[in-house]
């Protein structure tokens, strides 16, 4: 049986085979996005990595038992689920969901970390680490270390353990070790430091499972191909349901990982508009807002060049949103890549126009969103407005809205 | 400007390895740095690395967070770094500036190495800038006469280790266990071994840091490298003392001891 036979995913599944012309080189670089900024002690692990992914990715084995899992454990394919009574709001353009919340764990997060638990596994390691915003990739990388056996510690900043308690408590009934760091704004940016200064101490036998195509070479690409399931079969769902492809993407940005993932088996789609909702918090002008592609500088964060939010002497601006897992001062490379090449387009979202489409669409549809997929239902309503009622906009909807009850609760009243 | 290169050849004509002390410019307070490194120089120090305080210290343990997390919170700017170094290259020790690469980035290359050079500074110590990414940063430091020091691991196999020795001028930041920086109880044990087999490669000297704190751990490298750097040891000093006389006394006591060691 080859990779392209029965469900096996094939290797074009999982990384489009560099079709689509959008790999970065060899040295981790879209354009002059990406690279490795590290401690030159990291930079064997990083070697190590790319290249048992490179063996990975190619092989047959591999891909079997990540598509196995997919399919068996987390819950794909995902189905399309359309939305008339929200997209009334939209100027009657059709609005189709992708629905990445009916996974495993809730969310996209669930694709990359059981591919890279995987990897974890052939490297040989028996530990894994990794950050986490919102909770959501610390809960599905607890919950594949837990899967595959492998000893787990979850670094979350202090501020997001306590807007995010429910997800820390099911980090440790998983069984991991969830530290709260308190370092700086206690939040993502500082959780990701943390867990690199563990990977440097403890890189022998520990792998840092990445949770965003943010980082130094090969975690952008690694993420993004593990993820990119999500637009490879919402392009064939949505030839199936329409009989053509979208006119328009929606997805919320923040380290960048959801929107990839459903952007990049589009590529190559010339007619297919791509957009990223990036977090306005309480606006541009407030300066509270993780308003990284739209109104951040190119620079240096956590071993990657990006568009970050800096000050004029390049001091990380730290970020706002309503949303934990859009509160990220960074992006990953290939969306400043997308950005700066035109292919994709990025705006704001403030957090009252999220919590907007938060509630419509519970309200409307019966589906509670993650305040993160708000971001990009809000962006879909205001391009249905723009592109009219010819126009189908298919929205990654990236995870669904348990871990955000206790914000909502506090929003709305309730 | 007192060079790197003459610290070293002075050093090996005592017979012994050069001091290396570290403080963040702008800790406790940006005059209190120039006095604290001041301080350092006057117990035997030789070099001293000024840290550019930055908003994500990946590479940095607890407590030299700590001190850049008050430097930036003081209003510490660039600007201060280059007072800074202005202020401890009149001292006589030969001054370098240790930074992550976000900082100098949006600076500018070429701007920053010419302020370091006028300010006094004699190179730069960069953390996080691999020799894959270093070429406009190597160009703008020769352009300004100033060295670039870069760092080697006990994770760095050969090839490695030829990458970054080709990339430093001045002296090799042999790192000596895999961690971030921070007083240790011993030295890594691989810190022999990774200064052997960087110095199969280069003449430059070979310098080694993280987790050294005590004479007694400056004379054991001292035995095998060039040069023994402190960091975390002189800012626990600092952040333990209850007032800014006691911790400068608690700098140069340290100092000594650490000057001592080095003479074995």
């Amino acid at each position: 049986m080859t990779a392209q036979e029965g469900t096996v995913l094939s290797t074009a599944d999982l990384a489009g085979n560099g079709a689509h012309g959008n790999d970065p080189d060899i040295h981790g670089k879209f354009g002059i996005f990406g690279g490795r900024y590290v401690p030159e002690a990291l930079i064997p692990a990083l070697d190590e990595v790319a290249a048992e992914y490179d063996k990975a990715k190619n092989d047959v084995a591999f891909l079997r038992e990540f598509d196995h899992l997919l399919r068996t454990y987390a819950g794909r394919p995902t189905t399309l689920t359309e939305v008339p009574r929200f997209a009334e709001q939209a100027g009657g353009a059709r609005i189709i969901l992708k629905r990445e919340d009916l996974t495993h764990t809730g969310a996209h997060k669930i694709n990359n970390v059981l591919g890279q638990a995987l990897l974890t596994k052939r490297l040989g390691k028996s530990r894994v680490i990794a950050e986490t915003g919102a909770g959501q990739h610390g809960v599905a990388t607890a919950t594949a270390a837990a899967l595959m056996g492998l000893e787990c510690v979850i670094y979350m900043g202090a501020v997001d353990c306590e807007r995010q308690a429910l997800n820390v408590a099911r980090m440790k009934l998983l069984g991991a070790t969830v530290v709260p760091v308190t370092n700086g704004s206690q939040t993502l940016k500082d959780a990701i430091n943390e867990a690199f200064r563990d990977w440097v101490a403890n890189v022998d036998h520990t792998h840092y499972l990445f949770g965003t195509i943010a980082g130094p070479h090969p975690f952008p690409e690694i993420v993004r191909d593990f993820a990119r399931i999500i637009g490879v079969e919402a392009r064939r769902q949505m030839l199936e349901l329409t009989g053509r492809l979208p006119d328009a993407i929606a997805a919320a940005v923040g380290g960048g990982s959801n929107a990839i993932g459903i952007f990049h088996a589009f590529l190559d789609d010339e007619g297919v508009q791509l957009h990223g909702y990036e977090a306005g918090g309480r606006g541009l002008e407030s300066g509270e807002h993780a308003l990284t592609l739209t109104a951040g500088s190119v620079g240096v964060l956590h071993g990657s060049r990006t568009y970050v939010l800096q000050d004029d002497e390049g001091q990380t601006i730290e970020s706002h949103s309503i949303s934990a897992g859009l509160d990220y001062p960074g992006v990953g490379p290939e969306h400043a890549w997308l950005k700066d090449s035109g292919r994709a387009s990025y705006h704001g979202i403030t957090d009252a126009e999220a919590m907007d489409a938060f509630s419509l669409l519970a309200r409307t549809e019966g589906i509670i969103p993650a305040i993160e997929s708000s971001h990009a239902l809000a962006g879909a309503l205001k391009l249905g407005r723009e592109m009219g009622p010819e126009a189908t906009i298919l929205v990654n909807l990236s995870g669904r809205g348990d871990k955000d009850m206790g914000t909502a609760m506090k929003y709305f009243n309730l | 400007m007192t060079t790197l290169q003459t610290v070293f050849a002075k050093a090996k004509a005592d017979d012994r390895a050069a001091l290396i002390g570290y403080l963040p410019a702008g800790f406790p307070t940006k005059d209190g740095a120039i006095a604290a490194a001041s301080a350092m120089v006057e117990a035997g120090c030789d070099v001293i690395e000024i840290g550019l305080p930055y908003s994500d210290p990946l590479m940095d343990g607890p407590t030299i967070q700590d001190a850049v997390h008050r430097a930036l919170t003081n209003g510490t700017r660039i600007a201060d770094v280059l007072r800074t170094v202005e202020g401890v290259a009149k001292t006589g020790a030969a001054t370098l500036v240790m930074t992550y690469w976000n900082p100098i980035d949006r600076y500018g290359a070429e701007r920053f190495a010419r302020d370091l050079a006028n300010a006094g500074g004699t190179g730069t110590i960069t953390p996080d800038l691999t020799p894959e990414e270093s070429e406009p940063w190597r160009a703008a430091s020769a352009a300004a006469g100033i060295d670039t020091v870069f760092l080697v691991a006990p994770s760095s196999p050969e090839t490695r280790i030829k990458a970054v020795i080709d990339s430093c001028t001045g002296f090799v930041y042999a790192a000596s266990l895999m961690g971030v920086t921070g007083a240790r109880e011993s030295v890594g044990s691989a810190a022999k071994g990774l200064v052997e087999r960087t110095r199969a490669h280069t003449g430059l000297p070979i310098c080694v840091g993280l987790g050294v704190g005590t004479g007694k751990q400056a004379a054991e490298v001292a035995g095998y490298a060039d040069g023994v750097i402190v960091g975390s040891a002189f800012i626990r000093r600092i952040l333990d003392a209850p007032d800014e006389a006691s911790g400068l006394a608690a700098v140069r006591e340290l100092g000594a001891e650490l000057a001592a060691g080095v003479r074995g």
